[in-house]
């Protein structure tokens, strides 16, 4: 019967439990990638030879198919001559998690090959100032664009048709036409994730701009306030903590463009050291570039997420940590503190 | 029903006291008037009449309260008044000047609380003398000291910096009741404010609205659907039917002042109850009976 609580729709479980499953979140595809990396019956379709013996194509390290590898050896047996000697491998596309770990330092520290080429972190921090410089074009226009449509019909029906059409055209359509008016430099690559973001985030604030409770409106109205008063007093801070939240989710979609975006004109950041490793076949590299570009996205997320509790106590319904500050250094003072809970009925 | 088997005195009978305060109240001017006020809108099934013929008068420091049956358009009349609905015939007087749209003269309490979640309580309370661009009357006063007065009259000065999230209905309640106060409006527009509490809280908020009608100069029009509710808090009660929402009867409440909530079983208040039951409640009709099959054994009643 206790397993049966698992199952119950939309029943929270207890925190304890809870952090032990999101970790799980990590630790199933983790171990599905050690199982086929490790445990050599798995897959392991590769010999990495060890020794070429007597079989004068086989190189050290070289990987082998397995079948060519036994072939080669039973055909080695017959003629008198040494085997070779190897151990099953995976294919060079697929590391181990170790190697790729091993990478994630390495990639760092290593020079590029040419000395005109950008280093790991420089090719990262290009990428990121694509994103923001996309992000911050798209949103300057795109967020008061579209709390106008949400609160007044004639920015409403002056906008969002065009801009439902606009959205169903993948922004890497306008790759070749970006770069004929921007040149190959960053300008193309902005212009992309801001084609991508624009549209969306347009039709995705208007959206929440209309989901504001309209009562609160009405309450305003009866308090005296009308016109532009209603507009900046209750509108704006009405939707901000839903527009923050928006925002965020935009953030992660502007990053889904942005592989796009680096292969536009002269291919740079991430992109072009994943290419560039690919090329080398340093596969672990390109794993580790791959994961980086999940925990920048990640951790920045967790870190909006946060700031976004903190700047919107009254939504997240805790208290921010000026007013935690406070209480303790006013009680450090004088009398403890009042509880703030209502334990008052009426 | 209790009713039927106790003797009542008429609805009508006043007792000397009560028949004085009712001559004091009709010499005291007018502050509402509302004359022929006709609704109509348009629907999937036609043109439908909301409200048809609606007249009546409120003095100052009056209680008013409207009652009716569910779909008698009590809401859309008190929206109309708010200024939140357009009406299609007829006229609002308020101290004899029309009103067209919402405004600061007539302060509304919502079933819903309404208040500004990202407020705090002062913020909400401070929200109509700030958008008003300053207090209304007491010179040299800020608008914060002035909040802080409201607030203090409901009672939870204690409470002044903290979120709408944080409080209970009733005390949410409450913060609005400030909130509308703090305007000083004329009459305050109160639409089914306590509907979503508990009857305990309920009953304090009714006492807490007596007291704060007792102290402080405003009219109220207060919107119920509960018939105990209408008799204890009001002056008179208006009563709507509905299709069309017309008026039916107004009752002077011949229950004394002071209210206390003993005067519940007193003959003045069961013989307005009984009234209001008649006017809301008419005769079951065969609507209400169910056809409902016996599924149950002989022998095995209920009653």
């Amino acid at each position: 019967m206790a397993r049966a609580r698992y199952f119950i729709i939309w029943k929270e479980l207890d925190p304890r439990r809870r952090r032990v499953f999101q970790v799980f979140s990590f630790i199933i595809p983790l171990a599905v990638w050690s199982l086929v990396s490790y445990c050599p019956f798995v897959w392991h379709p590769m010999v990495k030879v060890s020794d070429p013996g007597g079989i004068a194509h086989f190189r050290v390290d070289a990987l082998v198919a397995k079948e060519a590898f036994f072939r080669e050896n039973a055909k080695a047996l017959e003629e008198h001559r040494k085997p070779a000697q190897g151990v099953l491998a995976n294919p060079v596309y697929l590391p181990a998690p170790h190697e790729v770990a091993k990478s994630f330092y390495k990639a760092f520290v290593t020079p590029p090959r040419l000395p005109e080429e950008p280093w790991l972190h420089e090719s990262l921090w290009h990428s990121i100032k694509i994103i923001i410089w996309g992000f911050l074009i798209s949103s300057v226009i795109a967020v008061p664009l579209g709390i106008l449509a949400g609160t007044y019909r004639i920015f409403s029906y002056m906008t969002e048709p065009f801009v439902e059409f606009f959205r169903y055209l993948p922004a890497p359509a306008f790759a070749a036409l970006s770069v004929a008016v921007l040149g190959i430099y960053d300008g193309p690559k902005v212009a992309i994730i801001v084609i991508g973001t624009f549209f969306q985030q347009v039709l995705m604030i208007s959206n929440t701009t209309q989901r504001l409770d309209p009562a609160l409106l009405e309450a305003a109205q009866t308090l005296g306030a009308r016109g532009l008063k209603l507009f900046t007093r209750v509108v704006i801070p009405g939707i901000l903590p839903d527009v923050y939240r928006d925002m965020r989710i935009l953030l992660g979609w502007a990053w889904t463009y942005l592989i796009v975006a680096e292969v536009v004109g002269n291919s740079t950041g991430i992109t072009w050291f994943i290419n560039q490793q690919a090329k080398y076949r340093i596969y672990y590299n390109v794993y580790a570039a791959i994961i980086m570009i999940g925990i920048i996205g990640i951790t920045t997320d967790i870190f909006l997420a946060w700031l976004g509790s903190e700047l919107f106590v009254w939504k997240s319904r805790k208290r921010s940590i000026l007013s935690r500050l406070r209480t303790v250094y006013s009680t450090s003072r004088t009398e403890p503190e009042t509880v703030q809970v209502s334990h008052d009925n009426a | 029903m209790t009713t039927h088997d106790v003797a009542l005195p008429s609805y009508l009978e006043q007792s000397p006291e009560v028949s004085a305060r009712f001559r004091r109240i009709a010499e005291r001017p007018v502050v509402l008037k509302v004359n022929q006020l006709g609704k109509t809108f348009d629907s999937v099934k036609g043109r439908i009449q909301a409200l048809h013929d609606i007249s009546f008068q409120v003095r100052r420091r009056e209680f008013i309260s409207i009652i009716g049956p569910s779909g008698c358009g009590k809401s859309t009349l008190i929206r109309i008044l708010a200024g939140l609905d357009d009406h299609s015939s007829g006229e609002i007087l308020l101290d004899d000047r029309e009103v067209t749209g919402p405004g600061q003269d007539r302060g509304m309490v919502f079933q819903g609380y309404t208040l500004f979640p990202w407020l705090t309580v002062l913020k909400n309370v401070m929200f109509g003398l700030e958008v008003s661009g300053g207090t209304n009357g007491i010179a040299g006063v800020s608008a914060e000291q002035e909040a802080r007065g409201w607030i203090e009259m409901v009672g939870l000065e204690a409470f002044a910096d903290a979120y709408p999230h944080e409080l209970s209905g009733g005390m949410k309640q409450r913060v609005a009741i400030a909130r509308a106060l703090a305007n000083r409006p004329r009459i305050l527009l109160m639409d089914e404010p306590f509907g979503a509490l508990d009857a305990q809280t309920r009953a304090k908020m009714q006492s807490y609205l007596l007291q704060i009608w007792k102290n402080v100069d405003i009219t109220i029009l207060f919107i119920t659907h509960d018939l105990e509710e209408a008799i204890y808090l009001s002056d008179r009660i208006v009563v709507l039917k509905a299709n069309p929402g017309e008026i039916q009867e107004v009752i002077e409440v011949p229950v004394e002042h002071p209210r206390a909530p003993e005067q519940f079983l007193s003959r003045e208040f069961l013989a307005t109850k009984k009234r209001l039951e008649e006017l809301i409640h008419p005769a079951k009709d065969a609507e209400d009976m169910l056809p409902i099959i016996r599924m149950t054994q002989v022998g095995d009643d209920v009653y």
